[in-house]
């Protein structure tokens, strides 16, 4: 990630996004993994109550990835908006890839939730004395949703960097 | 309660000392102000701000209502603790003392410090992995062996563990945010990582608290412990998350010349 001085006025709007487009994904990636984070403890544990941060008391690994998780969402959350404020700073901020990392973020990460930690590992359900099949169908659904139109927004973007990269040629 | 009186007179046998001893420290830092404030730039208010604010978090973790209250009440414990191993900390890194220490010392005490800064005994305790380990590892052995209910048998030995918990909370601060200088220096990138791991290592030792109890504490203190520590010591590690990416972004401003 190092920053070569070049004479910025030269750079286009869309040479600047190719410069970052990289950084543009990364940084809605974390963000999106901090923002299902931070939803999913501030609505469903400490708000709605439906489930806590611990609630089998026998898995010692389902602790230590716990503990892991959120330490990286935190991280991912500071980080990643400060990564933001250096986009904007370095005018090379491309929203529409930004957008499409979150959800790409966001999606990955509820849909390791819903399977892995809620299914697999069984640490937590989303709730529980309730028919429990509706709730995982939403969440699980609702995180392959945002995956898809992630890919698509990555994708769509992908292809006008692959044009500008192609229209730069064209004109040496 | 027979114990509890012995204890409470052992505290109250210390704190006289203790008083005398933060409102030193608050003095010597304000003196220090002053005095380098004559020969050099006026010293930023809001780091003498700091260093009180941050002297009074670690008084009040060990002497008065809160120390007291925390004999008997695990919660009350936990205040104390994040006072005195995050809170102070933070607040006393921020006020830059080596700074200022270098600033008003005459040159060859200013050289001798530096010289201990630079040591090798100091280079290994302000690395941050060894920080990490003596701050969040301390943590686990007090919380997680029979040292916790020990520690409120023996004066000495409380008196001691309070010491170690601040001592590495400010050790393990000044080895992650840099605002003095700062001899051994580590990137960004892996002070980062080290910290994500010790911030995972502080969660899950919370969780832990949460399902079991320390030894003579009940379930429901130790639950209500685990939580604050849990939810508090977020609140505080994200603050020196956004100091740290601060600084970080500070660090790697496009007109420089090479970032991270």
């Amino acid at each position: 990630m190092d920053f070569k001085p070049r004479n910025q006025k030269d750079q286009s709007i869309s040479e600047l996004r190719y410069t970052y487009s990289a950084r543009n994904l990364w940084s809605g990636f974390l963000f999106g993994i901090g923002l299902v984070a931070f939803i999913d403890e501030a609505i469903f544990h400490q708000l709605l109550h439906w489930h806590h941060f611990y609630d089998k008391s026998t898995s010692n690994i389902g602790l230590v990835s716990d503990g892991l998780f959120h330490a990286l969402s935190w991280f991912a959350t500071v980080g990643s908006l400060f990564m933001f404020a250096d986009l904007r700073r370095r005018k090379g901020l491309w929203l529409k890839r930004w957008i499409g990392g979150v959800l790409l973020g966001a999606g990955s990460f509820q849909l390791y939730d819903g399977i892995i930690q809620h299914k697999l590992m069984r640490l937590h359900q989303i709730r529980y004395n309730v028919a429990i099949l509706p709730y995982d169908l939403i969440w699980n659904i609702a995180a392959t949703i945002m995956i898809l139109i992630g890919i698509t927004l990555v994708i769509q973007t992908r292809r006008s960097l692959l044009k500008t990269k192609e229209d730069a040629r064209n004109e040496q | 309660m027979n114990s509890n009186g012995h204890i409470h007179d052992n505290g109250s046998g210390f704190e006289p000392i203790l008083l005398i001893l933060f409102t030193l420290v608050i003095v010597i830092y304000i003196a220090a102000v002053v005095i380098s404030s004559r020969r050099y730039k006026k010293w930023p208010l809001y780091r003498t701000f700091f260093w009180i604010l941050g002297t009074i978090c670690a008084a009040s973790a060990i002497s008065g209502p809160i120390a007291n209250r925390a004999h008997m009440d695990f919660t009350a414990h936990m205040v104390g603790h994040l006072l005195l191993g995050m809170i102070a900390p933070i607040l006393l890194v921020l006020a830059a003392p080596i700074t200022l220490a270098l600033r008003t010392l005459d040159v060859p005490s200013a050289r001798r410090l530096s010289q201990v800064l630079k040591s090798r005994p100091l280079r290994i305790l302000s690395n941050p992995i060894t920080a990490s380990v003596l701050n969040i590892g301390g943590l686990w052995l007090l919380y997680t062996t029979g040292l916790f209910g020990v520690m409120h048998q023996d004066a000495l030995l409380h008196a001691l563990v309070h010491f170690h918990v601040f001592i590495v909370g400010y050790l393990f601060t000044a080895s992650m945010i840099y605002m003095d200088p700062t001899p051994h220096r580590f990137s960004f990138m892996f002070r980062s990582i080290v910290f994500t791991i010790s911030l995972a290592g502080h969660d899950i030792l919370s969780k832990y608290i949460f399902a079991h109890p320390p030894s003579g504490v009940t379930k429901e203190q130790a639950e209500n412990g685990g939580m604050l520590m849990y939810y508090a010591g977020d609140a505080i590690d994200v603050t020196l998350i956004c100091i740290l990416c601060y600084q970080w972004f500070k660090a790697t401003h496009p007109k420089g010349t090479l970032a991270l």
